[in-house]
């Protein structure tokens, strides 16, 4: 088990070495000069200089990719070219959003999922698994701004429930916090609950047409026994693979519903960086990103060793 | 009162018809084997036992356990009846342990679900029935997981969930088609072990007739959902009735004649052959070992010679046959045919490539289920340089066709409308179709029931005699090696441990892993003796 983790750690650092390369190369060959988008067309040579030089542009590229990395590592990101802040405080105070949100949408997720997909799968062909695969037929073809405008018309326009938009912040307590996300972070999770409940549907299906699960059955399991206690736990594997997907995608990819619901999280973020040239936050925030992904399938990694005891012993 | 009392047993499953009317009944410390060929019903009437059927199953009839009848019992009782009543074992090993939970607790499940006895004593009989199946927990602690076990092991366990509770019925569903000869029979010592030693009632299914007969007090044999013929073993064997019975039991041990081999000139040579297996790293730094699978191998095979290569799961034959078939690059040794070696460089030779031919065990899995025959069977067509067209095309796939014995105008048809049968001799059509120097096959009859085995068996020895086939016959099965070769190889451990003629190797074996091998295959009886 400790060989299998350490070979996904070294794996996972060698990822983010190659990522961060890319990254760099990427952003480089993208045109325009940020000292000079700055100070505009009229600048003089020597303020241009002098920018160029306080923002670390004047050296050579090897140089600044190990200036940037080397500063990661140790928690400086740079100072952001259009806001003068250090970008490291500008992803802090995004990720107090983001990743609350993202594990929130998630959880929610994988609350629906399971259930629906288990029920459903127990009840193949059924009246239920009907319904139910009709429900995520549904969740799926819905975008979820559609959702998220339909929570906000129903549960804050006439309800007063929770409020349109905006982010209270945590410093007024975890519950004001979690209140100003509770909307968001259902229209993200619905249509993935929805994705997740199939995917957990059939995995479950392939499993109860395993020898194994009659070999149970002439234990003395009942059906619903048998399912529980060889096939949720078998059907896993598939599962985790998905949520390992989903998380990454909801903590950068959910910019729709931050400009929905007035978040400030990490996706509109990267929207203002790219539209005003800040690429010194743009190339930050898609690291910190890439490492999120990354991180993630590590422990999407180390889940399915925990799973499937024959993976811990291969290697 | 018998324990089981099966009366006019009859089973649709979706308004087919599966099981018509059977009857038979098992006694306590019996062993009842029910036989027949693949559609016979013979499983079908294992799970109505268990009451396991599948969806749309709709059952006629009384299946009485001990008087009571299990067909009108709500579900929750018969929930109580498995496991603690009834035991099951199944064919597949390899899959009929769930993958994530360890043996222990897979074995304690099945005392636990009955709530028989408390925790603490159900580890203690887990315990005990494997250390009696042959797993002591010295050996084979409880938290081993299935995969860290090899197939016969599997099995024990199978076993011992399935007896955990010692039930009075024990049903063996093919408990050792997927097992090797010497590890089959260690698991029908087991089995009946067991039945004597708890006076159990054994139910096996089994297609093996050589089993059947070495392991029943009665014997059921079924053909299309029912009982042909049913009787005592000693005097069934004696007095066969039924014609079926007569053909299964002929069929099973059936002969064929090879016409003699041309002089010795060589075709096939193996060298010294080794083929290694990179083996993960045990530690990050450490060297990779390596597994040995072909070790040192040499062999010749003539022209017009046919050989057998036979062994047990893991010996190396089929590493041995991707090999020649230059599918494979050997770490040291030669394999040529005709003179020119399989492998040039790192490449296979293409020019000596299309000189072989194979035939795979798996008459399904093997071909794609789109292509019509007609485009299956020329598939070998593209090692040649000018493969034939037009009218010499249609010529040569009507030619193989009726070779096979097959017609011409199955062409047009595609791969699921034929049996197992027709479709092993569709892959042979397709393996003679460039006609070439040598064919493997690759356990190509061990999927087959034993009557179209012996007719595919039958074709081979014809084939022989018009093509002047060569070839070599990897299997498992030494009575169908024993029929359709020359000259034999035995393979143990990636070592060609003995080879020779093959009449000689089976009548004197020098090793002792050959005599081993003979020594463990169940051998059928003389029948007919008395018949009428």
């Amino acid at each position: 088990m400790l060989r299998y983790a350490l070979k996904r750690l070294l794996s996972l650092i060698l990822s983010l070495a190659v990522a961060s390369v890319v990254i760099f190369v990427v952003i480089e060959i993208a045109p325009g000069d940020p000292a000079s988008f700055m100070l505009g067309v009229n600048a003089q040579a020597d303020t241009l200089a002098a920018l160029r030089a306080e923002l670390g542009l004047d050296v050579s590229k090897a140089e600044r990719y190990f200036n940037w990395v080397g500063g990661m590592l140790v928690g400086d990101f740079g100072t952001s070219y259009t806001y003068r802040t250090p970008v490291s405080q500008m992803i802090a105070d995004r990720m107090w959003v983001s990743l609350p949100l993202a594990i929130y949408a998630l959880t929610l997720s994988t609350l629906i999922a399971f259930p629906a997909g288990i029920y459903a799968a127990a009840r193949r062909g059924k009246p239920g698994d009907v319904a139910v695969m009709g429900a995520t037929q549904l969740g799926i073809a819905v975008p979820n701004f559609w959702f998220a405008m339909m929570l906000v018309l129903v549960f804050a326009i006439n309800l007063r429930w929770f409020n349109a938009g905006g982010f209270a912040g945590w410093e007024n307590g975890l519950w004001t916090g979690l209140r100003s996300l509770t909307l968001p972070a259902i229209a993200l999770a619905l249509p993935q609950a929805a994705i997740l409940a199939r995917v957990m549907r059939s995995a479950l299906l392939d499993i109860l047409s395993e020898d194994f699960m009659r070999t149970a059955r002439a234990k003395g399991l009942s059906h619903r026994q048998a399912l529980w206690r060889h096939g949720v736990r078998n059907a896993l594997i598939p599962v985790l693979t998905i949520i390992g997907l989903q998380f990454s995608f909801l903590l950068a990819g959910s910019i729709i519903i931050e400009q929905v619901f007035y978040l400030p999280g990490l996706g509109r973020l990267v929207f203002q960086a790219i539209s005003a040239r800040d690429l010194i936050v743009v190339e930050s925030v898609v690291m910190l990103l890439v490492f999120a992904v990354i991180m993630v399938n590590f422990m999407v990694d180390l889940a399915y060793a925990a799973v499937d005891p024959r993976l811990r012993s291969r290697t | 009162m018998s324990l089981l009392q099966i009366k006019d047993l009859s089973l649709t499953i979706h308004g087919t018809q599966i099981l018509k009317r059977i009857n038979l009944s098992i006694e306590p410390g019996q062993i009842v084997a029910v036989t027949g060929e693949s559609g016979s019903g013979k499983s079908m009437t294992a799970l109505a036992v268990m009451q396991l059927l599948p969806n749309g199953a709709e059952v006629d009839g009384a299946l009485q356990l001990d008087g009571q009848n299990l067909l009108n019992m709500p579900e929750v009782e018969r929930c109580a009846l498995r496991g603690a009543s009834i035991g099951m074992v199944f064919q597949e090993p390899m899959t009929a342990l769930n993958p994530v939970k360890t043996i222990g607790d897979q074995v304690m499940e099945t005392i636990l679900i009955h709530k028989a006895m408390p925790p603490a004593k159900a580890r203690a009989r887990a315990e005990e029935v494997l250390a009696r199946v042959g797993l002591p927990t010295s050996r084979y602690p409880m938290t081993r997981y299935p995969h860290e076990l090899s197939g016969g092991q599997r099995q024990r366990v199978v076993i011992a969930m399935a007896i955990a509770l010692r039930p009075r019925l024990l049903i063996a569903d093919e408990p050792t088609t997927a097992l090797d000869v010497t590890t089959q029979a260690q698991i029908l010592d087991l089995l009946k072990g067991l039945v004597s030693e708890y006076g159990m009632g054994l139910l096996m299914i089994t297609h093996d007739l050589a089993v059947v007969a070495d392991m029943a007090d009665q014997i059921v044999v079924m053909r299309y959902g029912e009982v042909v013929e049913t009787g005592a073993t000693e005097h069934l064997l004696r007095n066969m009735q039924h014609p079926y019975t007569r053909m299964l039991f002929e069929a099973s041990g059936h002969q064929v004649d090879l016409p003699a081999s041309p002089e010795p000139q060589p075709l096939l040579e193996v060298e010294n052959v080794v083929r290694d297996y990179r083996l993960p790293r045990k530690r990050l730094f450490d060297a990779p070992g390596h597994h040995r699978a072909v070790d040192q191998v040499s062999f010749t095979l003539n022209r017009g010679e046919r050989l057998g290569l036979v062994g047990e799961s893991g010996c190396g034959k089929s590493t041995l046959t991707r090999a020649i078939l230059g599918l494979e690059e050997v770490q040291q040794g030669r394999i040529s045919l005709d003179g020119q070696p399989v492998f040039t460089g790192h490449k296979p030779n293409l020019a000596v490539r299309r000189k072989m031919q194979v035939v795979f065990q798996d008459p399904y899995g093997s071909f794609n289920p789109r292509h019509r025959v007609a485009r299956l069977i020329t598939e070998p067509f593209h090692l040649l340089d000018t493969p034939p067209t037009g009218s010499d095309r249609q010529d040569r796939i009507a030619e193989m066709l009726t070779a096979v014995g097959l017609s011409p105008d199955d062409a047009g048809r595609y791969v699921h409308e034929f049996s197992g049968g027709q479709r092993q001799r569709i892959a042979i059509a397709r393996a003679l179709i460039i006609q070439p120097e040598l064919i493997l096959f690759d356990e190509a009859v061990s999927a087959l029931d034993v009557s179209v085995r012996a007719q595919i068996l039958d074709l081979l020895a014809e084939l022989c005699a018009t093509y002047d086939l060569t070839y070599l016959f990897i299997s498992h099965d030494l009575s169908v090696v024993r029929t359709i070769t020359d000259k034999v190889l035995v393979m143990q451990d990636g070592k060609i441990v003995e080879q020779g003629e093959t009449e000689q190797v089976f009548t004197q074996p020098q090793h002792p892993y050959t005599r081993t091998l003979i020594d463990a295959a169940p051998s059928l009886p003389e029948i007919g003796q008395g018949a009428a």
